[in-house]
């Protein structure tokens, strides 16, 4: 009997192989007695041995895979390795009190666990992570049960897991993994963007893959509606093949507008452009087709280390992304930290409302040290291309009016250093928040463009915490609400002859797609794989009928009467 | 014996990166050198005892090392504090 699980479809495609659990041995220690000492000392050096060059060799993937930043946590793990605390200690307990190193290894790293984990600082707290991680790699080698290496994979498979961290994600080989499927993760979590970047298909948040999932049994991944089987039926699998080879004609189809303009029937031009996280996803933005980056979140600069990256750090990233797109526009927003992100070395407070709090533009205004880094390597960024500047978060026009003077002051600041910098850098705004959206047309005034954020729009409008599942209904991006802010806010842009972009999730959606077109979105911003698939769609309707259905969509009650006109007109 | 007092400067205190590279440097000489904060004494070769120090900005240290080459330890350690980490 198959097994049918449902999840959240984390990246696009249909996989089907043979499942490939990713498991950790068991590591179970049990106390014993040695009695040849030196010979036990030797199977702990030559574990640590093992430990230190497997350590290496992942550093250096990463390294050459994702940058230096993310390779940075393998050499803090290299660290620990050699830590005298660490080693001798286990070392003089093996001897004093003649037991095996296992159980040594375990108790004296159980008590810097938990001495980082009592800390009241959260940094800390998140050190006693990479201290278990560290042992547990020692400890399989001690033990001789080595922690399967997804580099060695040689054969297709499709990766089953309780969730993967960064360093599994890190040795992923895409020639073998066809697709992977987690017990948790969301749309945004690390593993779920990695696959979008890889462009495999995966599944997340099935809460119960690793139970069904045997070794070496068939699976089936879609990707596109979040599906998952296990040990298919033969009518299951005869159905996916034919879905698979739909998939791969539709692809071949979307392939052709690579080098095609985005217009609809009746000669609309619109921008299709792409969500990027670091300079590593160029490829899949140019090899999609996407006219530029509509979003450059630079948060990613910041995650995943230990203290702030300079301002020489930055430039270097964003003049990549600048020079690579070649002329084509590059939104970078401006950091955007806080809410559901967090950066364990700023030590923030904890806040009972995050969403509602001290983030984004807020937080660089206040730490505008932080800020001024990043506004002076974007400026020095901008000679070498087409880089526009986004604040995330504007809630009034005080905020903008600051953001500016600041990014104004620093310009001036480099001139006088006799440094370039480009003279026409648009600077521009997220719309999030529904203040701004009701205000457009005085912000119009001001800025250059808008961005719409369409998921913390739709949270902050209908007062839903987005990571709340109680409330996930009233996640409505087809509410009327949402597509009259919308609209407020296209229409403001243009009466001062400025443009619109959007760059949520929305954006990317085939049933909101007609209603933005309709609505006059100029640009799209979405995951570089769904540039192709939007291109294609906008390529088969007219402005003008989405135009109608757009008007006819502002007059309607609910979500479901928006969705069902839609689905009714154009699928 | 050699010793010296710091002030540390860095907004961040001596997190992950500081840290890495003061115990690197440390691991480079024979001496035992240590970091001492708060009435609290570490070795200063371990990556470890330095994090669970928890030194923040602000802060008054010592490093102080004994051996043979103790002189050498505190000047290639004081190198590496200047370098934006404290004063």
């Amino acid at each position: 009997m198959s097994v049918q699980l449902n999840g959240i479809a984390a990246s696009a495609g249909i996989a089907i192989s043979k499942a490939f659990r990713l498991e950790t041995p068991d590591l179970t220690v049990v106390k014993k007695t040695v009695e040849n000492v030196e010979e036990e000392l030797q199977v702990f050096d030559s574990a640590l041995e093992k430990s230190k060059s497997e350590l290496e060799v992942i550093k250096e993937k990463t390294k050459n895979d994702l940058g230096e930043d993310h390779a940075e946590i393998f050499s803090a793990h290299l660290l620990v390795l050699s830590d005298p605390e660490l080693v001798d200690t286990i070392r003089q307990k093996v001897k004093d009190d003649k037991v095996n190193s296992s159980f040594a290894l375990k108790e004296v790293s159980d008590t810097f666990i938990t001495m980082f984990e009592n800390m009241d600082n959260e940094y800390m707290k998140e050190r006693a992570a990479d201290i278990r991680d560290v042992s547990q790699r020692l400890l399989a080698h001690i033990l001789g049960k080595p922690i399967v290496s997804l580099a060695e994979l040689n054969e297709e498979v499709i990766l089953i897991a309780d969730d993967l961290t960064p360093s599994d994600t890190a040795q992923l080989n895409k020639d073998f993994v066809k697709a992977f499927v987690t017990d948790i993760g969301g749309r945004t979590s690390h593993s779920a963007i990695m696959a979008r970047s890889m462009e495999i298909p995966a599944v997340v948040g099935t809460k119960s893959v690793t139970k069904s999932g045997e070794q070496g049994m068939q699976v089936i991944v879609d990707g596109l509606e979040g599906n998952v089987i296990i040990d298919p039926t033969e009518e299951e699998l005869a159905e996916y093949r034919q879905k698979l080879a739909d998939y791969e004609e539709k692809k071949k189809e979307w392939a052709k507008l690579v080098h095609e303009p985005s217009k609809s029937k009746d000669g609309q031009l619109v921008e299709l452009v792409a969500n990027i996280g670091t300079p590593n996803d160029l490829e899949g933005v140019i090899n999609n087709g996407a006219e530029g980056v509509g979003l450059y979140r630079t948060e990613f600069l910041y995650m995943g280390r230990d203290e702030l990256p300079t301002e020489e750090e930055q430039y270097e990233a964003y003049k990549k992304v600048v020079q690579n797109l070649d002329g084509k526009p590059v939104v970078i927003r401006t950091l955007d930290i806080g809410g559901d992100k967090e950066l364990p070395y700023l030590d923030l407070p904890k806040e009972m409302n995050p969403f509602l709090g001290f983030r984004a533009i807020r937080l660089c205004l206040e730490k505008d040290d932080m800020f001024r880094t990043q506004l002076r390597a974007l400026l020095r960024a901008s000679v070498f291309g087409n880089l526009k500047i986004m604040f995330p978060m504007i809630a009034t026009l005080d905020e903008f009016r600051q953001a500016k003077a600041i990014l104004e002051e620093e310009k001036k600041k480099l001139q006088e250093d006799g440094k370039d910098v480009s003279d026409s850098i648009e600077i521009g705004i997220m719309v999030e928040i529904p203040s701004t959206a009701v205000m457009a047309p005085q912000f119009a005034k001001e800025v250059d463009f808008f961005s719409i954020g369409t998921n913390d729009l739709i949270q902050y409008t209908l007062a839903a915490d987005r990571m709340n599942e109680q409330v996930s209904y009233l996640y409505q991006p087809y509410n009327p609400a949402i597509l009259r802010l919308v609209k407020m806010v296209i229409d403001a842009s243009h009466a001062e002859g400025k443009w619109t972009g959007m760059c949520g999730e929305m954006a990317g959606d085939e049933l909101a797609i007609p209603l933005l077109l309709g609505l006059g979105l100029d640009e799209f911003s979405m995951s570089a794989t769904s540039v192709l698939p939007a291109r294609s769609q906008i390529s088969q309707m007219t402005k003008s009928e989405a135009k109608e259905v757009a008007e006819k969509a502002l007059l309607l009650n609910t979500a479901d009467e928006v969705k069902e006109l839609v689905e009714k007109s154009f699928l | 014996m050699a010793e010296k007092n710091f002030t540390i400067t860095a907004e961040t205190g001596i997190h992950a990166r500081p840290a890495t590279q003061l115990v690197n440097k440390a691991g480079q000489y024979e001496s035992e050198v240590s970091l001492a904060y708060n009435g609290k004494s570490v070795n200063l070769k371990s990556i470890m005892g330095v994090m669970s120090l928890g030194v923040g900005q602000g802060a008054e240290v010592t490093i102080k090392a004994e051996g043979p080459d103790a002189e050498e330890a505190i000047q290639g350690l004081d190198e590496i504090m200047k370098q934006g980490l404290a004063e």
